[in-house]
């Protein structure tokens, strides 16, 4: 019980810090994509390529003075940016990356494999909008009650075509246990990847779409739009406060990514099935896997600021109206298909 | 040896523990590493640089909690729908017959639909509109 202990805690620890690190990296890698796609050169000066500007900006956030305005509600001011990012660093903990391998029967690619996985992480994005509906309110300041009231409302919608979008694949796979999904996709490469089977690449369009809407981010960035909310539900928050927001952001950005990887790419299972050949059973052959999964990770951060470096902000009753009346019918007709072909399709 | 299932849910206390211990000490160390040196100007809400008129403690929209109220509602009948998904492909097995889940669910979902159809209707999620039976 005691090496199982040690052993975890040693892994929450690397995974936790490997996550907080792949944050900063996230915001580098966001602005110097953006900045290549507006033809500038983005952040070059600390370090090589701006390496180290991550890093930077992280002290930088502790130094400055930490602002709390004389009107808030003071207990929840202080508590909402401590929900956002303590869930958004959550639930990495069910997100395997890698194939089982047992060393002392702990297992080394995943925190923990719980048989309830996805609705673990549902879970926990669902209570992360605490942070952000407190944050709004406790802050006592316009913009932020209404950044927080469009966050709130935007995030529930959209949760639920997620949540829809999911059961599609649950259907496939028989399990919610993130590693069996996985498996259930393993046979033939990219063939056997859920975004290429049955119905869902439909399941796969919902949850991405939906994904940019859970996450806040452009095209669905209505919470913090700028030009009309300052800064949104963020308003009043400084110092490293408001960089816990910002880390909650990216933070919730990774996970969706490993977990748009896991349902609908086949997670760390290579494109090519058995045909690349295989490194033997040495060390160095398990981490090929845990290789696979990193690149389409990055494929979908790359995915996101892409699509921010593209595409303008949608109108907040268009986004609802995009989430509710046309990607909620279409999940719902996701799961009829889906199961309708799963049980005519010869047994 | 295998470990009891329980066990499985240690780490994920672990977890817990350790991501709340960096949110709050992330909170405690820019209290105390940053300097403070405050105004009254700097401590009222920001508007934009004018001066703040009131506060934000009043109405807003009764469509947010609208669709909070729907959320739940609709979350309610997703999650429903988990159990069975993850059943489904057994379920020719378990009754016999090869179609007795799909049209289970399908009852189901057209129940569901209805509801979704009235609301609709009732023009809940027409925010534009001012005519909508709220």
């Amino acid at each position: 019980m005691l090496t199982f202990l040690l052993l975890s805690l040693v892994k929450v620890i690397v995974v936790t810090v490997v996550l907080l690190l792949a944050v900063a990296y996230t915001v580098l890698l966001e602005r110097k994509l953006v900045a290549r796609i507006q033809n500038r050169w983005g952040p070059s000066r600390v370090g090589p390529f701006g390496l180290l500007q991550p890093l930077v900006d992280g002290a930088k956030s502790f130094l400055k003075e930490d602002i709390i305005p004389a009107g808030v509600y003071k207990p929840l001011y202080i508590l909402s940016p401590i929900i956002a990012l303590s869930c958004a660093l959550l639930s990495i903990a069910v997100v395997p990356f890698g194939p089982e391998r047992q060393f002392r029967g702990v297992d080394l690619f995943q925190i923990t494999d719980l048989n309830v996985g996805l609705l673990v992480i549902l879970g926990v994005t669902s209570v992360g909008i605490y942070g952000i509906a407190l944050s709004g309110w406790s802050s006592n300041d316009k913009y932020s009650l209404l950044g927080s009231l469009r966050a709130s409302a935007q995030i529930v919608s959209y949760e639920l075509a997620l949540g829809l979008s999911l059961v599609g694949v649950v259907l496939r796979a028989g399990s919610l246990s993130l590693r069996d999904i996985v498996n259930s996709q393993s046979a033939h490469g990219l063939f056997s990847w859920n975004v290429f089977g049955g119905f869902q690449f439909f399941a796969f369009f919902i949850y991405l779409m939906a994904a940019f809407a859970e996450t806040n981010r452009s095209p669905f960035d209505l919470p913090e739009a700028e030009s009309e909310l300052v800064g949104g539900y963020h308003t009043e928050y400084s110092s490293m406060k408001f960089a816990m927001f910002f880390m909650s952001e990216y933070a919730n950005m990774i996970t969706v990514s490993c977990v748009a990887t896991l349902l609908f790419l086949g997670g760390w299972t290579s494109p090519f099935g058995n045909l690349l050949p295989s490194l033997g059973g040495s060390i160095l052959a398990s981490f090929v896997p845990f290789c696979w999964f990193v690149l389409k990770v990055l494929f979908f951060l790359c995915l996101y600021v892409w699509v921010r470096g593209t595409l303008p902000r949608f109108r907040y009753d268009q986004l609802m109206a995009f989430g509710w009346k046309f990607l909620v019918p279409l999940a719902i007709a996701n799961i009829i298909g889906t199961s309708l072909w799963l049980a005519l399709r010869t047994s | 040896m295998r470990n009891p299932y329980y066990w499985n849910y240690l780490p994920f206390m672990l977890q817990v523990l350790a991501a709340v211990a960096i949110a709050s000490g992330m909170v405690l160390a820019s209290w105390f590493v940053g300097r403070h040196r405050s105004s009254r100007v700097k401590l009222e809400a920001y508007e934009c640089g004018m001066v703040a008129q009131g506060d934000a403690r009043g109405r807003f929209s009764v469509r947010f909690y609208m669709v909070a109220m729907l959320f739940i509602l609709f979350d309610v009948e997703a999650v429903f729908m988990m159990p069975w998904a993850v059943i489904y492909r057994q379920l020719p097995q378990l009754t016999g017959s090869r179609m007795f889940g799909f049209w289970e669910m399908l009852v189901y979902l057209g129940f569901v639909l209805v509801g979704f159809f009235y609301i609709v209707k009732k023009g809940i999620l027409d925010w534009a509109s001012d005519k909508a039976d709220l």
